[in-house]
């Protein structure tokens, strides 16, 4: 779950890791009065998507850059005419870009040196990790590559928590000193207690900034949460923008279902996440493009198959699909169920190989055979693949 | 011999009254295993099936039917809790099942089992079998949620992060002949309590098992630890499969664990470096129990 560039600083705030002052707006006037409320700093406008490389994008209206300054509350609203409402397009955002619904008032800060500062979940050592360089405002993938001395990391005990000490070995090893020291100290013992206390998996600032007159700030960050922990965590489920997702996600999600949009024309529907992978991997292996990655769980009800065969049907370019289930938990019957049910309502256009094995399979293969829909079966899964494809093609 | 269950373990299903605890353990007492007692904290004093008998906690239902392994059906807010109990009250195997706990609890319970003589698999898990001797592999133990008709008792070893890709190497397998020794999944979680490492070593010292088939995905280095492991020690025929050659960079396909973060937890990286280690990699989920019978000099 991504959230926009001003649900981190209100994160920052709560947390009190230190950022450029700033406030969101979702109308020039609202950027107009942002501006005059920090009347006497130098201010940048920012358009707020779930992509980076705004500044170097441009609205599909003609309008350069997705960052700008701003000299005044009156160029704060005009601009912000020129970006709400309008598609930016960056390199992160494909060609069809994403729609501004919010801006960024925010004060523009100069940089004396930009570090890198992450905490993440680190799977080998089962520890968060926080990783810090001098080396901030670049790749940091770069930087491991070519210079990896100059990334420090220190591992936190998940019981004992972060210590004083390891503390100052970060600062150390940043070569902070002095007040900037102690500002750092407290920033990087207030951003740990945010990890741990929203279930973060991943927290980025690149860069983490000190400034002319004495300031260290988190200039920018991205967040990744424990989509495990989510559910004790209803106020940052709250900051989910569901318009900034695949669609057809936001659908499946709806129904709790494991639902990655990809590319392809040939749909799957699987029991299993490593099943599924495969099943992307076999039907590409006999020559197809899979359309999705779909786990439809163990515990699936016939309403959870149906919506997840709808929501493939939905997606135009699906030319085929393939249903792979071995039933451990999942019971074969209300697949077929959910199957029969779902290509009812819609007609079903399209051609459908089935593959089922395991749990009650002899009920689910006599309901299909006697639903009368034209299903097409196998009895392994490489089979099924090499059926869909030639179907499709 | 098997590894870590047999035909005689004592079992108890932690969250046997939930509709998810109830359906496997009763599917598991179908296959014969000795699920010997349930416990869901209130439910004291009830009957499973008019025969488990049901505690409040697992401390008593160890004390009163000797069992050694728990299986966990609780749900995530209160998984971690159960597993601590359970190893609280000196159960030697814990087996836990639920999909969904956060990963700082399982960070935190990992931490806190540390010098404890416990093993936890999973979470996250389908759980393990032993296949038994009688009619589609009945009288044998299972714990969790795989589909027990697809095995056979034989000395083929199968360790995987997924469920259903785990019943497909099985169910290939016992269509060509050859059973198990003991299959046991590992699960889909990043942060777990038993690694593929951790089988393998167990079935490298297990005289019923004769060869090995390790099933894996994208995301972290398990199985190429578990690999380079292998190379240097295990005598034992080892045939793998990577799932995930198709995934997206940066997603989180399904499992918590199976995420692409850099070059090395790829599918094709993961498959180029078990192969260097003398592992026979099948190139399709449909050709695993093949690819392992050739390299074993069995087809």
């Amino acid at each position: 779950m991504n959230i926009h560039e001003y649900q981190a600083k209100e994160l920052f705030d709560r947390f009190q890791v230190p950022s450029p002052k700033g406030q969101v707006a979702s109308t020039p006037e609202e950027a107009a009065e942002a501006a005059r409320h920090f009347a006497g700093s130098k201010l940048v406008i920012k358009a707020q998507v779930h992509a980076g490389g705004r500044g170097k994008g441009h609205f599909k209206n003609g309008f350069k850059g997705g960052v700008h300054l701003i000299d005044s509350p009156e160029q704060a609203a005009e601009f912000a005419a020129k970006m709400l409402n309008e598609t930016l397009v960056t390199v992160q955002t494909g060609e069809s870009g994403r729609l501004v619904r919010k801006v960024m008032i925010a004060e523009a800060v100069d940089i004396t040196h930009e570090y890198y500062l992450a905490i993440l979940m680190d799977r080998a050592s089962c520890r968060p990790v926080i990783v810090a360089s001098t080396e901030g405002g670049m790749n940091i993938e770069d930087v491991a590559h070519d210079s990896p001395e100059k990334i420090f990391r220190q591992a936190v005990h998940p019981l004992l928590g972060l210590q004083p000490y390891e503390v100052r070995k970060v600062t150390a090893a940043l070569g902070l000193s002095g007040d900037l020291a102690k500002q750092f100290s407290k920033l990087l013992a207030n951003l740990y207690k945010l990890f741990l206390e929203c279930d973060c998996s991943m927290l980025e600032i690149n860069p983490l900034v000190t400034t002319p007159d004495g300031r260290v700030l988190a200039l920018d960050a991205k967040f990744g949460f424990d989509d495990n922990a989510l559910y004790r965590h209803p106020e940052i489920v709250a900051m989910r923008d569901k318009e900034e997702e695949d669609p057809r996600e936001v659908a499946a999600s709806e129904y709790d279902l494991n639902y990655i949009g990809l590319d392809g024309n040939i749909a799957c529907l699987v029991n299993g996440a490593g099943l599924a992978m495969a099943t992307m991997d076999v039907i590409k292996h006999f020559g197809g493009e899979p359309a999705n990655f779909l786990d439809v769980g163990g515990g699936a009800s016939k309403e959870q198959v149906t919506a997840a065969f709808k929501i493939i049907l939905g997606d135009p370019k699906v030319k085929g699909i393939m249903i792979n289930i071995f039933g451990g938990i999942m019971d074969c019957n209300i697949i077929a169920e959910g199957v029969i049910a779902a290509a009812k309502e819609t007609g079903l256009p399209i051609p459908l190989v089935v593959r089922l094995e395991g749990n009650n399979v002899e009920a689910g293969k006599a309901a299909l055979k006697a639903s009368g829909i034209n299903i097409t079966t196998a009895a392994t899964m490489a089979e099924a693949a090499e059926k869909i494809v030639a179907l499709v093609n | 011999m098997s590894i870590l269950i047999n035909e005689n373990t004592r079992v108890l299903v932690q969250g046997i009254t939930g509709s998810f605890g109830a359906r496997h353990a009763s599917l598991s007492l179908a296959y014969g295993t000795k699920v010997v007692a349930g416990v869901t904290p209130g439910k004291g004093g009830q009957f499973f099936e008019n025969i488990v008998p049901i505690f409040n906690g697992v401390a008593e239902a160890v004390k009163e039917t000797g069992a050694t392994a728990s299986a966990i059906f609780v749900p995530p807010p209160f998984a971690a809790d159960a597993i601590l109990e359970a190893a609280d009250a000196g159960v030697e195997l814990i087996v836990c099942i639920t999909e969904g706990i956060p990963v700082m609890d399982m960070m935190r319970v990992k931490e806190g089992l540390k010098g404890l003589p416990v093993r936890l698999v999973g979470p996250n898990c389908p759980g393990l079998v032993t296949p038994g001797r009688g009619e589609k592999s009945h009288g044998g133990c299972r714990i969790g949620i795989a589909p027990g008709y697809i095995h056979k008792r034989g000395n083929v070893g199968v360790v995987s992060r997924s469920g259903t890709l785990t019943y497909e190497a099985v169910f290939q397998l016992t269509q060509l002949g050859y059973g198990q020794s003991t299959c046991v999944g590992i699960g889909g979680d990043p942060i777990n309590g038993t690694s593929h490492c951790d089988v393998l070593q167990m079935f490298n010292e297990d005289p019923e098992t004769e060869a090995i088939i390790m099933i894996g995905e994208i995301g972290g280095t398990a199985e190429v630890e578990a690999a380079r492991w292998a190379s240097e020690n295990c005598k034992k025929p080892i045939a793998g499969f990577i799932a995930g050659a198709t995934a997206p960079p940066g997603r989180r396909m399904g499992h918590a664990g199976a995420i692409v973060g850099g070059e090395e937890d790829t599918a094709a990286a993961k498959k180029r470096i078990l192969a260097e280690c003398g592992i026979a990699v099948s190139e399709t989920p449909g050709d695993m129990a093949v690819t392992l019978l050739r390299h074993w000099g069995k087809a």
